[in-house]
């Protein structure tokens, strides 16, 4: 019998210097993460703008994580603790619109932690199959 | 009622222009009613007398007009500025939007504005004059021979209701009472939103949004949006759509409209006094607002020129966007 | 003329939602008045006019032309067409009525527009007489009568009654069924009631405002006038009054990539965004001033110089109502039309 497992439809923007890196490590080390994970590779977390998030969504994704530098390492001295308040802000306004909160997140993964990485993406894909498809941020038209 | 008057204000703009301080001034022009006042230049004298009025319509905030007038015209402008003008000025300063040796501001004392659609609540529509006496206001309709008498609070704009300071804080001149910061409840309904469920919440947000018609209007008319331009106007942006086509493109606009002016977003309302379509858009702004104060200190844009807003700023301490949550949950 | 109690209007709504789509202007929580299906329960509201106009029905906001989807190498082209249900609009002020032969002059003379077309093919109008105009109504200016609104149906509406009247043949099938909820009745209440509307149109504010400064042929008069630079100075360039208009018809066509294929649409757009009609070149109006002043021409001069002076404004007082800067039509005809006429 065919089962309809529902399954999410992730982006992970990951910054060149550590998370990018971090994702390869666990691909290296044999890592399992879901599949649904598409990476798309910034030069850093402070490049995603937050119309990417949002056309991420509205292109089909269920979850949009951001990956960078830990704060105090990023490669360009500060992009990093930019991107954490943009991010707070702009989650806490897409959480009072009433767009589900677990959708987004930001996580901090250094080069050389592969297995944080699996593990993150792991929890992620997991919170966000719990919600099910994205239906409050959503754009029919990309779905036809 | 404000307290200070048009004739005030004419004869201090009579006075500057006759000692040569300026050579034009920014103010309200009378319109067609005694309610629609359209921002205008005056020259001289004559043009002052004939068409220059201060009333409880003029809540036009003049600041973001002085980007574009002080490029066009020679000679110091004076523009009269209420005191929640004055931190659109500061702010516009702050980024370096005109040239502040081009300007003579005065600064005047404001008693709040009043809101044409909430006098039209009270009295119907049809309103053949609104005249001004002592502290009530006459409103005469073509359907009620005998005016009716509004007091000053019963038709005040929301924004004013909520007023966050009388202060001027920005001027070459000050008439009137320099005026105080005021304790004001402006975050009550941002509050109210964020006790409410999810769903509910994405409810209420779904009907305001709804009714959008992409007119742009609280766009062109925020101070804080400056930008030559305009990411929804540049046909490679991928983003122009022009128009609401559906939920979405709602949500996705207003989301970045407010995220645009986040933390440099003085909360003057001119977004929500312009939406034809009525949607309270301050409470966008509003939260952004408030977050900013309890994530990262107290913050008010256009307080003084130069300071530093929220998302241009940071610590090493800062808290986590995860964080943001997880207080919220413990504080419930 | 027939006639039908209040106390019943609701019977007529369901009888008339039973084969068609049915809108009518309901009041929303902001205390404006917008069009919305009707349903068991929809309270019809008492407002003067809606905020936005009725040509959403003919002429949407933004409507999909067609679609394209591409599979290896196949571009398949998709029909997206939905305009073939039958609807019926209650409640259409004069003003609005009249719009639609405004835009019947531009969507339905050769190249017929088969959007807009079909659309008005499946509308059924029902007007309903002003009775209470607002300051801001200059309908009169137009040659526009209140109290005679045309549209498939006219209707005036009492205290307690409302009174029907079919123009066309459209209109009669209507009427007959709801033969069973209403009555034959003679015109004397409603046109008691005309004279009502008659005696508050003169006491209307824009009661005076002419047209003669206008017209077709004046473009060279009035092309340069000085006031423009005036009138235009504080304009924001939003895109409320093209918006809010009745018969603002400007559109743009666009693709959107939906990132499998793409749907070709057009929306809205409006002379006052700097990007309108925008060419390889770039644009043909560069300043504020240009594109202030193209709105004003067009609907005043341009439009009757193509279509017979019939002017492309009906006088509903929207943009009146609604401009940030309360600069509109009425003070570009005062300002430019008075100097022109003395």
């Amino acid at each position: 019998m065919q089962v309809n497992e529902y399954k999410p439809l992730i982006v992970a923007f990951c910054c060149n210097w550590c998370s990018y890196a971090g994702a390869d490590l666990a691909g290296n080390n044999r890592l399992n993460y879901p599949a649904e994970v598409k990476i798309i590779r910034v030069p850093c977390s402070c490049r995603v703008n937050p119309m990417f998030i949002l056309r991420a969504f509205q292109r089909g994704a269920d979850g949009v994580i951001i990956c960078g530098c830990h704060p105090g390492d990023c490669h360009y001295t500060s992009g990093n603790y930019y991107t954490r308040r943009r991010m707070a802000a702009l989650f806490s306004m897409l959480d009072y619109l009433g767009i589900e909160k677990e959708r987004t997140r930001v996580e901090w993964v250094s080069a050389a932690e592969g297995a944080k990485f699996a593990a993150t993406m792991n929890d992620f894909v997991e919170k966000v199959v719990a919600l099910g498809e994205n239906k409050r941020l959503e754009d029919l038209r990309c779905k036809k | 009622m404000q307290k200070i008057t048009r004739e005030q204000l004419i004869d201090k703009a009579v006075a500057l222009l006759a000692d040569g301080t300026v050579s034009c001034v920014l103010g309200w022009s009378k319109g067609e009613f005694d309610y629609d006042v359209t921002p205008a230049m005056f020259n001289n004298e004559e043009e002052l007398k004939a068409n220059f009025v201060f009333n409880d319509f003029c809540g036009v905030n003049f600041s973001k007009y002085l980007v574009a007038k002080t490029q066009k015209c020679e000679g110091k402008i004076l523009v009269f500025l209420k005191p929640c003008d004055t931190y659109s000025f500061n702010q516009l300063l702050t980024e370096h939007r005109f040239d502040r040796e081009k300007v003579y501001a005065v600064g005047i004392p404001c008693e709040g504005m009043a809101d044409i659609a909430k006098v039209k609540e009270i009295c119907g529509d049809g309103i053949s004059s609104i005249a001004f006496e002592g502290e009530k206001m006459a409103v005469t309709t073509l359907y009620e021979d005998a005016p009716v008498m509004l007091a000053a609070n019963d038709v005040l704009a929301e924004r004013c209701i909520n007023c966050k300071s009388k202060k001027c804080v920005a001027f070459d001149e000050l008439m009137g009472d320099e005026g105080n910061v005021i304790d004001s409840n402006r975050f009550d309904e941002v509050e109210k939103l964020e006790a409410m469920t999810p769903d509910e919440r994405f409810a209420f947000w779904q009907n305001e949004l709804s009714r959008c018609i992409r007119c742009n209007a609280c766009r062109d008319a925020c101070p804080a949006c400056t930008c030559e331009k305009c990411v929804f106007d540049n046909p490679n942006s991928g983003v122009e759509n022009k128009s609401p086509a559906n939920s979405f493109e709602e949500k996705m606009f207003h989301i970045i409209r407010a995220f645009h002016v986040a933390g440099r977003c003085t909360d003057c309302g001119e977004c929500s006094r312009v939406c034809p379509q009525n949607i309270p858009l301050h409470l966008l702004n509003r939260k952004f607002i408030k977050d900013m104060n309890e994530f990262y200190g107290e913050y008010q844009a256009g307080a003084e020129v130069g300071s530093r807003a929220p998302l241009v700023n940071y610590t090493t301490e800062d808290l986590e966007p995860g964080e943001v949550f997880d207080r919220r949950d413990t504080d419930a | 003329m027939r006639k039908c109690s209040l106390d019943k209007i609701n019977l007529v709504f369901a009888e008339i939602a039973k084969n068609a789509a049915l809108y009518l202007p309901v009041d929303q929580n902001d205390g404006s008045a917008a069009y919305k299906k009707w349903e068991e329960g929809t309270v019809w509201s008492n407002a003067l006019n809606t905020v936005r106009s009725p040509k959403d029905f003919f002429f949407p906001q933004t409507e999909d032309l067609m679609a394209f989807k591409v599979e290896g190498k196949n571009i398949e082209v998709m029909d997206t067409r939905s305009e073939s249900e039958d609807f019926v609009v209650f409640g259409v002020r004069a003003c609005d009525v009249k719009s639609f032969d405004i835009l019947d002059r531009v969507f339905l003379t050769e190249p017929v527009d088969s959007f807009y077309g079909s659309r008005r093919q499946h509308g059924i109008i029902i007007s309903l007489a002003c009775t209470r105009p607002s300051e801001t109504c200059f309908c009169k200016t137009f040659g526009i009568d209140p109290s005679e609104p045309a549209g498939d149906i006219s209707a005036w509406k009492t205290e307690t009654e409302i009174f029907f009247l079919a123009n066309t043949e459209k209109g009669e099938e209507l009427l007959n069924k709801l033969s069973a909820l209403t009555e034959e009745c003679d015109d004397s209440a409603v046109n008691a009631q005309k004279e009502k509307i008659t005696a508050i149109m003169d006491k209307l504010p824009l009661k005076e405002l002419k047209t003669d400064a206008f017209g077709g042929g004046k473009t060279n008069e009035l092309f340069d006038a000085p006031e423009w630079a005036e009138l235009s100075q504080s304009c924001l360039g939003c895109g409320t009054c093209t918006f809010v208009c009745p018969t603002c018809q400007c559109y743009d066509i666009k693709d959107f990539n939906t990132g499998n294929g793409v749907i070709r649409y057009r929306c809205w757009d409006s002379c006052m965004y700097s990007d309108f009609t925008k060419m390889a070149h770039g644009n043909n109006r560069l300043t504020q001033k240009e594109r202030f002043r193209q709105r004003f021409m067009h609907k005043l001069v341009y439009f009757p110089e193509n279509n017979d002076g019939e002017f492309s404004c009906v006088g509903c007082g929207r943009c009146l109502a609604k401009c940030p800067i309360s600069m509109n039509i009425v003070k570009v005809m005062k300002k430019i039309g008075g100097n022109k006429s003395e």
